[in-house]
């Protein structure tokens, strides 16, 4: 399957238009790109999001999950060290792990009992020696020579990333010094605690949703709860960060101070009316997340990495393609140890903005779905990304598609096209 | 007081409410102060507190209605609950659990009938006059997986 996959790989596609502001449609629906992909991006040079540390807390913890297609185990072995394997045993490849997450002193195949170590290392075959010196393996079967691929670890922050690849950059210089401090601002120093995890299935493509979660432009166009409801700040000043190679991504606003205490914006204000008002305004009550005036805060983490701050709503998400036009979104929801008890129950009032029922989040469940159906027929035509310019770069404003166009520029080079 | 007959009753009520409308009514079955979650098994066994809907009062029931009217964007979709029998836990007088299940099918635009969630809902019910409220309503879906998205509330 896998050969087949790779061979697959190799097969030839359209040409890609030039430039960074085409993107053809045949990327959201090709079976051939999608081979590609799982052998190049997933198993290339880049590192994935597995897990957080604090779901891996004490030795023998495991997180069964997924690279792309490929089931992985991440496990702390008993010296306190984080492994992570395929979730695939050497002999016949049936799953290792049947849970999702859960405890294990070691992992063994139900199939026919080859077992291996929190390392990843096949220990044990079962009958090995035969029976009464009957059957068996051969003499010359070596167990250090069997076993699931395994993958290289990086900790960053309470996140715990793996790759295929050896070539991978060390996680730092993979992020980037602006990127990383993006992330040490929300989650270093303190204790993250998973208070909710919810999965959403999309009915598209994965590319579809990376990209719509690096598109700051549609924010205000496509979620309308904020306007609706008047809970636009007209003070807010804000940016959008594109990485080096354009990946990565920080879409941020914050309040203006110099400008909330300008006088004409009070005004403005009072001269909002709106039909609708919310019953209840408490939703919105809440606390300076770290300190600073950041409200808001989307990172994305090349390929499939998303850590959100909208207020006081911290989540990472998980985006695993599941099949051409499919995609699982894996939201974990997050406090922090710290949290006093009035700041968790903001964090539990303002997870109603995020996540499949999100007041602000839902119409990105179905926007995909709605790409997807709307080019189904036109593999031949491309999307235009021409806000902002045609460039990949930083920019003060978030009227842009700059970390859309970003996002494409790694994932050609990435896939070679 | 036969707490099942009224439980009963007030289920019915519910889930018609949701599935035929008028939307605008279903705060009307909580409580002022009424507390109500849409969560998952695994994170309800666990002990995870967050929801996928999570409030801790009617006019919060309020805003998700005037919300899903006019500011969220789905497509037309409509429920069909279909719910298991009541099993009446403790009571008294004044108030009474009870778990019921439910499967909710989901129907977009004029589509296929899909079933959209399965679970139970965890109630604790207070009479008020000749009528139940819900003082806390914990929708606990059987799995994790949302399809798309969850617009109307179960």
């Amino acid at each position: 399957m896998l050969q087949a996959a790779q061979t697959k790989a190799q097969g030839a596609l359209p040409d890609w238009p030039e430039g960074l502001t085409r993107v053809p449609y045949w990327a959201f629906q090709s079976h051939d790109l999608y081979a590609r992909e799982q052998a190049r991006l997933f198993h290339g040079p880049h590192w994935n999001y597995l897990c957080l540390t604090e779901e891996l807390k004490a030795p023998g913890d495991f997180v069964a999950t997924h690279v792309g297609d490929t089931p992985v185990i991440a496990v702390r072995d008993q010296h306190g060290e984080l492994y992570a394997f395929e979730n695939r045993c050497a002999h016949r490849g049936s799953l290792l792990a049947l849970d999702d997450r859960g405890h294990a002193k070691a992992f063994t195949c139900v199939y026919h009992g080859w077992s291996y170590s929190l390392q990843g290392e096949l220990t044990g075959v079962a009958f090995k020696d035969g029976v009464k010196g009957k059957g068996g393996m051969p003499a010359s079967f070596c167990l250090q020579a069997h076993g699931p691929r395994r993958l290289r670890v990086a900790e960053f922050c309470g996140l715990v990333f793996g790759s295929f690849s050896e070539e991978v950059p060390d996680i730092e210089d993979y992020l980037g010094p602006q990127i990383a401090s993006h992330i040490e601002r929300v989650l270093e120093g303190r204790t993250p605690v998973v208070l909710g995890r919810f999965t959403q299935m999309l009915p598209n493509n994965w590319k579809l949703y990376v990209e719509n979660v690096r598109d700051s432009y549609h924010a205000s166009i496509l979620h309308l709860f904020f306007t609706t409801f008047e809970l636009n700040r007209l003070s807010q000043k804000g940016g959008i960060i594109v990485s080096e190679g354009g990946g990565h991504h920080v879409s941020f606003s914050a309040i203006d101070r110099a400008a909330e205490a300008d006088a004409s914006y009070a005004a403005q204000q009072l001269r909002a009316s709106s039909d609708y008002a919310l019953a209840d305004p408490t939703l919105l009550e809440g606390h300076s997340e770290v300190g600073d005036d950041v409200t808001l805060q989307i990172l994305t983490v090349f390929p499939t990495f998303v850590l959100q701050q909208i207020q006081n709503s911290v989540a990472v998400r998980q985006v695993l393609p599941k099949g051409v036009q499919s995609t699982e979104l894996n939201w974990t929801l997050l406090g922090f140890a710290e949290d006093t008890p009035e700041e968790r129950r903001h964090r539990l009032k303002q997870a109603n903005l995020v996540g499949s029922a999100g007041y602000i989040s839902m119409e990105d469940g179905c926007v995909g779905g709605f790409v997807q159906r709307g080019s189904a027929g036109a593999a031949d035509q491309t999307a235009v990304l021409e806000m902002g310019g045609a460039t990949a770069e930083s920019s003060e404003s978030r009227v842009t598609e700059a970390s859309i166009r970003g996002f494409w520029k790694a994932y050609r080079q990435a896939v070679a096209l | 007081m036969d707490w099942l007959a009224h439980i009963l009753e007030a289920q019915a009520r519910y889930a018609r409410c949701l599935d035929d409308g008028p939307l605008e009514a279903w705060p009307d079955f909580f409580l002022d102060d009424g507390f109500y979650k849409i969560t998952t098994a695994d994170n309800h066994r666990r002990g995870l507190e967050a929801g996928l809907i999570w409030a801790d009062n009617r006019r919060m029931l309020q805003d998700r209605v005037s919300a899903l009217r006019h500011a969220n964007i789905y497509e037309r979709q409509s429920y069909r609950h279909v719910l298991g029998l009541p099993l009446i836990g403790a009571r008294t007088d004044e108030e009474a659990r009870s778990e019921t299940p439910f499967v909710a099918l989901r129907i977009v635009r004029d589509g296929p009938t899909d079933i959209f969630a399965s679970g139970r809902s965890l109630d604790r019910w207070r009479r008020v006059g000749s009528e139940l409220k819900l003082a806390e309503r914990i929708v606990v879906c059987d799995s994790s997986r949302i399809d798309t998205l969850l617009a109307l509330p179960l």
